[in-house]
């Protein structure tokens, strides 16, 4: 009798009640160490290293729009004293040129965005300057896009129309290597 | 109207709970798949800079990431104040870079390997020169995509 009684007890199903408490602790767990990385940022396209020197190439000066930042973080944009809030207008500006100014690109295919720094320059000021010129050709892509498709440019863009875009306003960003007056 | 009555005499249910496991495990298999695990401790102290024209990093086992920053107080000790390279969970030099990056290459497959991206999280206030020795070395090795990691900004 005692022994039929066990297996009857036997029968009984798991106590599945602490699984709540199991996965919970899981949970909680997760939840902590959790970080949702937003892993954003600029990014750019390094030109390959050569041990050569580079080739010098004559550009029409209306068709480079130089930017130089200091050791202090100040900006000289073609040869005068600027803001960087205004660089990304006077950029833009610079490549589409749409009142035909002669002192402007001739072309947005011909025109280059030389940039140079110091080696003081502090990156925060760096990444803000890049900033505003990328912004400047993303400003234009989708001004381009808007008026090519009627859609705004992004990232999901089919290929073909993307390449469309790039070809007739490529980003040519021209680093010079830094300066070296302001690192202690 | 008596219908209703006594329906609700009848029962008195609770709610059951025999589903809560589920939904619980649901939510833990949601915060399993987002988690990135910190891989190991911070030695630089990096407070990467704001800018608006972000671009997302897409697959994570496709970048390396390069953290360039003053050493955190722990270490100013022995490492003193000047910027420093924190590759791995180690602090390096510029020379170490290259090998840096030939270890992560190997363990990404061969098709997807023009596709690795170096993540810079640089400090805002580190100059550029060390970035640029970086920058240097990259190019050299061959490693040409870049992104300068930096949050968006807020007004």
């Amino acid at each position: 009798m005692a022994k039929k009684s066990s297996r009857d007890r036997m029968k009984n199903e798991i106590n599945a009640g602490s699984m709540a408490d199991i996965a919970f602790l899981l949970l909680i767990f997760f939840l902590v160490t959790t970080t949702i990385d937003v892993d954003k940022g600029i990014t750019v396209k390094l030109p390959p290293w050569s041990d050569e020197p580079p080739e010098i190439q004559k550009l029409k000066t209306r068709n480079v729009f130089s930017v130089l930042v200091n050791a202090q973080d100040q900006l000289l944009v073609r040869g005068e004293l600027a803001d960087i809030d205004e660089l990304r207008e006077r950029a833009k500006e610079f490549i589409a040129n749409p009142q035909r100014r002669d002192d402007l690109s001739t072309d947005p295919k011909n025109a280059i965005i030389s940039l140079k720094n110091d080696r003081g320059t502090s990156y925060k000021q760096y990444v803000a300057v890049y900033n505003e010129l990328k912004a400047a050709y993303d400003e234009l892509w989708d001004e381009e896009c808007q008026r090519l498709y009627g859609i705004p440019y992004s990232d999901d863009l089919p290929i073909a129309y993307k390449r469309a875009i790039k070809e007739k306003i490529p980003m040519v960003l021209s680093e010079a290597e830094p300066t070296n007056f302001g690192e202690e | 109207m008596a219908h209703f009555v006594k329906k609700r005499g009848k029962s008195s249910p609770e709610v059951s709970t025999a589903s809560l496991p589920d939904i619980i495990f649901m939510l833990l298999f949601f915060f399993m798949v987002v988690t990135v695990l910190r891989d190991g401790e911070r030695k630089v102290k990096v407070v990467v800079p704001q800018a608006t024209q972000l671009q997302k990093l897409e697959q994570k086992s496709l970048v390396n990431h390069i953290w360039i920053g003053q050493p955190v107080d722990k270490y100013r000790d022995l490492y003193g104040t000047k910027p420093r390279i924190q590759l791995g969970d180690k602090f390096a030099t510029e020379n170490d870079i290259p090998l840096f990056l030939e270890q992560h290459k190997i363990k990404v497959p061969e098709p997807q390997r023009p596709r690795i991206t170096s993540s810079l999280k640089v400090d805002g206030d580190v100059t550029m020169g060390i970035v640029t020795d970086v920058k240097t070395i990259l190019r050299k090795s061959g490693q040409l995509k870049l992104n300068y990691s930096a949050r968006p900004k807020q007004d």
